[in-house]
């Protein structure tokens, strides 16, 4: 039955809970549009019969196919859109830099959606409030406490904080430190902030 | 908390922009005038208008208490409560523009088309920023569905209308609110064909659950709060 494989690539992209990206199915888009490019041609050349030979009876024939034609195109459609909110969220899961894995499972077409939604997103920060702009993907929960238990995780020398104690930042050390002098070193991935 | 501020600022006075819409206020109210937008902006099915002035002056407050934090003698115990309440009008304002930025995503032709065909005194619902990142979104994604798809697909099936594909904002969905100026003879529309409309007074104070598409004007007049 047509519109088989349009629904397949759809159930299988469904199927991927919690916004995880499968691999692009390339061959079933092939698949789907190759498909269309069939029922077109039946159109076309039924479309020629009906108007030179007046045979009319084709007519649902060719409504039906146009049917499909268009819910083909809507399904593509909605699996390549829905790709690209996953794709979307992606980047301000992980930051501007996707691990291999995920860039894998993203077509090349895709991975320049991506730069350019990057790039996008970027220039509006920048250009919020008057001179550097203001980083929104960071800040993405409340701030809760004052202090929080950080784990380091690799050596990253002496840490001196607000009143002029210095820490020694030292591989597997654990150590309750003010949030704000930690967020930077957390996002460079130096400290890993420890939730009870 | 706020008024920790003004005791450490020498500007207590926030004028907004250029044109003056904004009165004069004082840090606090500004920073609460934030959050109203902010619960608005967070709770309104569709974006609201753009409030780039507030935005702005609230960032350059930001600063100001970051450069007033550097010059507060180390280990005071002020510096880490002027710190927690930097890093929360922080969260409030990147809250608010996330919230913003996801409709935009999420309606991008209805937000354009909007755009497109407001008056010209009207005020603006994206700021200039917001109206460019919108435009970019849109042609970012229309090139990508050609290049992968459409254009592999026969003549006639090479567009997709962007205002039809992508579904409108929800406006029928319902909104808790809270009444800060009171509005009488309020017209609700019936839901159902059995109902009928009817009128509805609302007190000053009194909380209400509703459709939002009642109370929509009422939101951006700032007679009723998002909750």
């Amino acid at each position: 039955m047509f519109c088989e494989k349009a629904i397949e690539i759809i159930r299988e992209l469904h199927r991927m809970g919690d916004g995880q990206l499968p691999a692009f199915n390339e061959d079933g888009i092939r698949q789907v549009l190759e498909e269309m490019k069939a029922l077109y041609e039946q159109n076309q050349s039924d479309v020629n019969e009906a108007k030179s030979e007046g045979k009319s009876e084709l007519i649902p024939t060719i409504k039906f196919r146009h049917c499909c034609l268009l819910r083909n195109q809507r399904c593509v459609t909605a699996y390549l859109y829905d790709r690209l909110l996953r794709i979307r969220a992606l980047r301000w899961e992980y930051g501007s830099v996707l691990p291999t894995n995920i860039r894998f499972h993203m077509c090349a077409e895709e991975l320049e959606w991506f730069n350019q939604y990057k790039k996008s997103l970027a220039t509006f920060m920048r250009s919020l409030g008057g001179e550097e702009g203001l980083d929104i993907t960071q800040d993405m929960k409340p701030p809760k406490s004052l202090y929080i238990e950080v784990r380091c995780l690799k050596d990253h020398g002496e840490f001196e904080i607000d009143d002029g104690t210095i820490i020694l930042l030292k591989k597997n050390s654990q150590h309750f430190l003010p949030r704000w002098k930690c967020e930077q070193l957390i996002r460079q991935g130096v400290l890993e902030h420890i939730m009870s | 908390m706020s008024d920790a501020l003004s005791n450490d600022h020498d500007a207590s006075d926030m004028s907004g922009g250029d044109d003056g819409q904004e009165d004069v206020m004082t840090p606090s109210e500004l920073i609460g005038k934030l959050e109203e937008a902010w619960l608005n902006e967070k709770f309104s099915p569709e974006l609201l208008e753009n409030k780039s002035e507030r935005v702005e002056c609230v960032m350059e407050q930001l600063t100001h208490m970051e450069a007033n934090l550097q010059r507060v003698r180390k280990g005071d115990m002020k510096a880490s409560v002027h710190r927690m309440e930097i890093d929360r009008i922080r969260y409030v304002l990147s809250s608010y523009l996330r919230s913003r930025l996801k409709k935009i995503e999420k309606f991008f032709p209805h937000v354009l088309e909007k755009e497109k065909s407001r008056a010209e005194g009207d005020t603006s619902f994206l700021s200039p920023e917001e109206f460019a990142f919108a435009k970019e979104y849109l042609a970012n994604t229309e090139t990508y569905l050609k290049a992968v798809a459409l254009k592999h697909m026969p003549p006639n099936l090479q567009t997709v209308d962007m205002l039809k594909a992508v579904p409108e904002p929800c406006l029928d969905s319902f909104v808790f609110l809270r009444v800060r100026a009171r509005q009488e003879n309020i017209l609700v529309e019936p839901e159902t064909d059995d109902q009928r409309e009817y009128v509805v007074d609302l007190d000053e104070g009194s909380q209400h659950l509703m459709r939002y598409r009642t109370i929509a004007p009422l939101v951006s007049s700032g007679a009723v709060q998002l909750i």
